[in-house]
Parts: structure tokens; sequence; C-alpha cells
């Protein structure tokens, strides 16, 4: 019962900072009251109960799936088969990202039907795919991350001097939109399971960084997309 | 009714965020893999609880945060009063990234991993940090004109240069906080700010300007992430050479 207490009061404080700027906004800087008060103290109310929900069932489910996923492969020892799951995963929910739905179309819209958004979707979607297929790959070989990092800096420098200037500031967004709060958790958890499963390797250095892939490759694939396009 | 709309909005975001993941998830784990789930009805149970959290935070942010904060954004993003602008965009960086779901989890993964080693908390910080001085600068750019790839290729300059000092620990850690720190609260805001900015502002383009906010959320973490641990192990060095005397 105390431990619920805790973790309720912990989601009280990660969104205290959020609601002191907005008060500290609207009634010190703007000077005006909240124009519907008792909707607002719901939306707070719920916001808490939700986060406060949320962490329990992260702890209760996404993160032990994640590390039984990983130990499963681990166990089989299937390459191909890891990665297959890693381009299902990344492919799937990348596809039905809500935020990227949104920006897709935005993105047609500016372009004029140059860029389609469902295959913008797609060449997102791909990317990450291939992200947390190369991301998975380097746990399974043990490499520095930032050797990859460099690799796709480079990548990324070199597209953006061919790519039309319209699609830069799209294609570097992107990388953030993509990786949604559900995908997140199940993949850190994959990651950090596959590296504590493989001897030889260490869960903070081995098993973070598939976010960033997943965050990085889809630029490479949306700057590609612009460039043969446009 | 708006309200009807919120709840079936969000109701089906949740449902394509939560589906197509957990059905790959447990296919493979089933049908695949063929391996049997340890503590199913604990892992279902938290499931429920997993979708009902996130649904009650959508609702919960559609109703009481993003009118008065998308209000707030557009306000706030005329080019007349440039330090109130670029002091609202770092206060809401930092406060929306302190209550980002995806970034407590894997903050929460690392002290976790570690054993305590990391905080969950300092780290959620630096990250916090990071995206509050990314949106800062990236508003200043928004206002300068200047390339958004010129911003970006420096700031990742930035970030590998650091890691060459950083303690291998560190690293991947850092490198995945630029992809965590921007999703559900954060996105709205962020883009509610820059595309209202771009529009406000003579001589930009919301379509061409108003993209790349975020991509500033995403490399200054790594910077700020970075910066925090090799000033602890710079810190830490000292205290030891200190001690030796």
């Amino acid at each position: 019962m105390k431990y619920f207490f805790q973790l309720f009061f912990r989601s009280v404080m990660d969104v205290t900072p959020l609601l002191a700027v907005i008060f500290f906004f609207q009634f010190v800087v703007i000077g005006e009251s909240f124009p519907n008060t008792p909707r607002m103290l719901a939306g707070i109310a719920l916001v808490i109960t939700g986060l406060f929900l949320f962490m329990r069932g992260l702890e209760m489910a996404l993160f032990p799936l994640g590390e039984s996923l990983a130990y499963s492969f681990a166990k089989k020892g299937d390459i191909k088969l890891l990665l297959a799951f890693a381009v299902a995963i990344g492919y799937t929910a990348t596809m039905a990202e809500p935020a990227l739905i949104v920006v897709a179309e935005k993105a047609e819209k500016i372009t004029g039907g140059g860029l389609q958004a469902f295959t913008l979707r797609n060449t997102v979607a791909g990317g990450v795919a291939i992200g947390i297929a190369l991301g998975c790959i380097r746990i399974i070989l043990g490499h520095p991350i930032h050797y990859y990092f460099i690799g796709g800096y480079v990548v990324v420098m070199a597209l953006t001097s061919m790519a039309p200037t319209r699609i830069i500031g799209l294609a570097y967004d992107i990388g953030g939109v993509t990786t949604s709060t559900v995908t997140v958790p199940l993949v850190t958890a994959l990651g950090v399971g596959l590296a504590s499963s493989i001897s030889g390797r260490n869960p903070l250095i081995d098993g973070f960084g598939l976010v960033a892939f997943a965050a990085m490759t889809p630029m490479v694939t949306v700057m590609i997309y612009g460039i043969v396009v446009m | 009714m708006a309200e009807h709309g919120v709840i079936i909005k969000d109701m089906l975001s949740v449902f394509r965020d939560v589906a197509p993941v957990l059905l790959v998830a447990l296919f493979f784990q089933f049908a695949v893999l063929r391996a049997r789930l340890p503590n199913a009805r604990r892992i279902a149970g938290g499931f429920l609880a997993l979708v009902a959290g996130l649904y009650l935070f959508m609702i919960g942010l559609d109703i009481g945060i993003f009118p008065i904060g998308e209000a707030m954004a557009e306000k706030f993003s005329h080019p007349d009063h440039k330090g109130w602008t670029i002091l609202f965009a770092f206060c809401i960086g930092y406060a929306t990234t302190m209550a980002e779901p995806a970034l407590l989890a894997v903050t929460q993964k690392a002290e976790e991993v570690s054993s305590g080693g990391l905080k969950s908390f300092r780290l959620r910080n630096a990250v916090a940090l990071g995206v509050a001085v990314g949106l800062s600068v990236g508003v200043h750019r928004i206002s300068t004109g200047a390339p958004l790839w010129v911003y970006i290729m420096a700031g990742y300059a930035v970030a590998l240069t650091l890691t060459w000092f950083a303690p291998r620990e560190i690293v991947p850690l850092a490198y995945d906080s630029g992809g965590v720190t921007t999703s559900t609260i954060t996105v709205p805001l962020v883009a509610a700010l820059g595309l209202g900015l771009a529009a406000n502002t003579p001589g930009r383009d919301p379509l061409v300007d108003g993209f790349g906010l975020i991509a500033f959320a995403s490399v200054f973490p790594m910077i700020t992430v970075l910066g925090y641990a090799v000033s602890m192990k710079t810190i830490i060095m000292y205290r030891k050479r200190g001690d030796r005397k």
C-alpha cells in the first residue's frame, strides 16, 4: 500500500513542473485567470492518474514482455528471427503512429503532393525497421555505439547537401516523432534483455541505444525519398 | 459535443499505439518462439493498467493542458517580444519533458540496470534541460532565419566530441535520450509554437521554418546528458587526486 502512495506521489511530482509553468505564464505573465478552471482541474487529475497507471503497467507488463522476448530470442540463438522481429515491430508501430500520420499529411500539403503521405509513412517505417535491426546487430556484436553514430552523421550530412531545402526540416524532425510511448519501453527492455543474456555484454553499454538507432535511420530514408522524388 | 470528439479520438489513437506493438510481440512470443510467458496474468493486468493509463493521460492532456498550452503558444509566438518567447520555450520544454512517459520509462530502466548508480531523476533533469535549451535556440533560429542544418549539424558535432570524453556507460543512454524526449506532451505544444512563430515572423515560410523545432529538442539533450556525465567524471577525478596528495 505504501508503495502505491509513493508511486502516486511520484506521478504528482512529475506533472508539477508543467503545472507550475502554465500557472506562472497564465497568471503572472499574461495576467488572466483560466477560462475554464473546473475543466482544467479535471484534466490535471486525469493526467496524474493516467501517468500513475501507465507506470504501473510498464513495470507489470511492458518491461517483462520485452525481457521475456529477449531471453527467448537469445535462447533460440537465431539471429534471423531476432532481426525479423526488429523489422516487424519497427515497421508496424511506426505505420500506426498517430503523430506521424499528422506530420505526413502536413508534409503532403506543403509539397503540393510532391511527397505522398502514405509513401512518406512507409519510408519512415522502413527507416525505423532498419534502425532497430541494425541496433540489434550492434548489441550482438558488442560494437561501441558512437562508430555507428559517426557513420550516420556523415551520411546525414552528405544527404543534407543534396536534399531539397523544404524537406530538410521535416527529415530532421521525423526522427523525434517516430518512437511512441509504447514502442520505446518495449524496445528498451528488448535491448537490455538481449545484452544481459549474451555473455560479455554490459546492459548499460550494449543494451541501450536501440531508440537512438530508430531515431537516426528515418532521417536518412526520408532524405533519400525527397532526393529521388523532388 | 467537443468532449465526445476527444474521447473517441483518444481511444482510437491509444488503440493505434498499443495494438500493433502488442500483436507483433505476442505473435513472436507464442507463434514464432513458442515460448510461454511467465506471470501471464500479471502481465495481462499490467497491460490493462497501461492502456487505461495512457488513455486517461491523453484525455487529461486534451481537456486540461493542451487548450491552455496551445493558446499560450499562440500568444507567445510573436516576434515582438522575443525575450518572453524564448523564456516560454525554455520553461515549456523543461516542464513537458519532465512529465514525458517514454523518458520516464527509459530513465527508470537505466536506474534499475545500473542498480541505482544512475538516478532517474537526475537523468531526466539533464534531458529536460537539454530540451529547454534546444527549444530556446530553435526559437532564436526561427527569428533569425539561419539555415536549420547548420545548427543541427553543429549540435551533433558537439555531441560526438563530448562522446570522446564521456564514460562509456552513459553514451548509449545519452543518444537514446534524443529520441525519447519528444512524444506525447511535447510535440503538440512545440509544433504550435514553431508554426505560429514562423507564420507571425515576416519573411519566414511556416512550412519550411515551422518544422525543425523538434529536431532541436532531439539534439540538445544528447549534449546535456553527455556534458553532465563528463563534468561529474571530472569532479570525481579531481577529488581523487586531492585525496592522494
